[in-house]
């Protein structure tokens, strides 16, 4: 008997439930996450969240904050958009993400390119080197004929599905939502442009990206539409963010190569001429 | 001319000048030829469902589904939806790239420099004559270049090298739905994918 039945009983119900923890959940304040990453002071924490397998997670952050994404298990896949906060219609660019940089691999330093030939992050540190940006990330009739669903909300999610319900929490819809990159499963190319799956570096293993204008981020953690196994296999996903700067000219980052160097004057025109710089 | 080119009754036949754009659609089961008239001349093409364009050609769910990063005969182009839009049905070449996406003056800045921002580009192809069929800015997506080589090494490093066409070769694609498709004849003067000389390209329409 939990006493619904009134209004004040399931007012008391629901209130009852209130502080319970799990391991899947937002953690608020974030300064009141209990392990910040060496030499952030929690007051900076801005973003501390868990994101299970098979679900999604988004934020606006402010330029300059640092995203730290971290395979805490060692299965998950972090599928990642982001676009410009000021004008959405910006957004991340795949195909310039590796064609400018020389490089089809995502690693440290590498910067992740709006199709404004602007940097939206940049990947200041990494200790994975398992990700991809060719393969995007599932849909909802792939995963159908794959796991026998890819619903949303049911047991085997598709990563576009989640994708567009993030997008459609920010004003956006479908036509918004372009092809993805996504950590911590690996894919080579072989000389025959054939692809390999190398899957994941391990449990433990993170990412970090530093936000290089105001962006809205969406994650969702899916297995790779590459992922082999029979079956849907994804854990779960940290992810803690905290205050910080923007690549500036004295950082090495900013002129490491030409494509970058001019990637970070085109962003800092566009952040000078906004009022954000 | 290839002989897949006289293959089926013609509905269409236009030459697209260099660096201009094209777009038209294609009944579910009819063929577009392009020829590359002159050789090693990149034609950027995007992919709409007709009847919703808010399903579109996704090269990450082609690349995904077919295993492999290059385009060719047997290749399935298909959507963000997962489905197939077009096949590829024939092809001289035998190889062709959906990674590269396309040149735009912004991109050129970061590419070669700022000097080029005047220049032409294909983004300012797709976003004129996308715009003729209501779509904007947010339709546009990672693009398949056809004829351009952009091979991916050991450690990575990707780039657009020399083509690998030649003149009068041609690409068909059977439309699986009916399908707009999206062309821009690469200007682009600072790279190989045109052969630093952007050229005219044929497009063939045939009914089966």
């Amino acid at each position: 008997m939990t006493g619904t039945h009134t209004t004040h009983g399931a007012r008391d119900h629901a209130r009852a439930q209130g502080g319970t923890v799990v391991e899947a959940m937002p953690t608020l304040p974030a300064s009141a996450w209990p392990a910040p990453p060496a030499g952030v002071a929690a007051g900076d924490l801005t973003w501390a969240e868990v994101v299970a397998g098979g679900n999604y997670t988004n934020k606006l952050v402010a330029r300059g904050t640092t995203i730290r994404l971290t395979d805490l298990a060692g299965d998950a896949c972090a599928h990642l958009l982001l676009f410009n906060a000021d004008q959405p219609w910006e957004r991340l660019n795949v195909a310039d993400t590796v064609k400018v940089p020389w490089q089809a691999y995502l690693g440290a330093g590498h910067p992740l390119l709006s199709d404004q030939g602007r940097v939206l992050a940049t990947i200041v540190e990494d200790s994975s080197g398992a990700h991809d940006a060719l393969c995007g990330t599932t849909s909802l009739g792939v995963n159908a004929a794959r796991y026998g669903d890819g619903a949303p909300q049911g047991p085997s999610p598709a990563g576009r599905e989640l994708f567009l319900l993030g997008a459609l929490k920010h004003g956006l819809g479908a036509r918004d939502v372009p092809p993805s990159l996504s950590f911590f499963q690996g894919v080579g190319v072989g000389d025959d442009g054939a692809l390999t799956f190398a899957g994941s570096a391990g449990a433990g293993r993170s990412v970090t990206l530093r936000a290089e204008l105001p962006l809205v981020v969406l994650l969702a953690n899916v297995p790779h539409p590459l992922d082999p196994r029979e079956s849907y296999t994804c854990t779960a996903l940290e992810v803690l963010a905290w205050r910080g700067a923007p690549t500036a000219p004295e950082d090495p980052l900013w002129s490491a190569t030409p494509e970058g160097e001019r990637a970070y004057l085109n962003t800092d025109d566009y952040a000078t001429a906004r009022g954000l710089a | 001319m290839s002989a897949t080119v006289a293959r089926g009754t013609v509905v269409s036949d236009e030459t697209v000048p260099a660096r201009a754009p094209w777009s038209g659609v294609v009944a579910a089961g009819h063929v577009l030829t392009i020829v590359d008239l002159a050789g090693n001349q990149a034609v950027d093409c995007l992919l709409y469902r007709a009847d919703d364009t808010a399903e579109r050609y996704s090269a990450a769910d082609t690349i995904a589904a077919q295993g492999s990063i290059f385009l060719t005969t047997g290749s399935v182009l298909r959507s963000c939806e997962g489905r197939p839009l077009m096949t590829v049905v024939a092809d001289d070449v035998g190889r062709h790239d959906t990674i590269g996406g396309a040149c735009s003056k912004e991109s050129n800045t970061l590419r070669y420099g700022h000097h080029t921002h005047h220049q032409h580009a294909c983004v300012e192809n797709f976003l004129r004559e996308g715009a003729k069929w209501g779509l904007g800015k947010r339709d546009l997506v990672s693009n398949i270049n056809w004829y351009m080589n952009v091979p991916v090494e050991a450690d990575g490093t990707l780039g657009i090298v020399d083509g690998l066409s030649a003149p009068g070769l041609s690409v068909s694609l059977r439309a699986e739905v009916d399908t707009l498709v999206l062309v821009s004849n690469c200007p682009q003067v600072n790279n190989p994918c045109n052969g630093f000389d952007p050229t005219p390209v044929r497009m063939i329409v045939t009914a089966p």
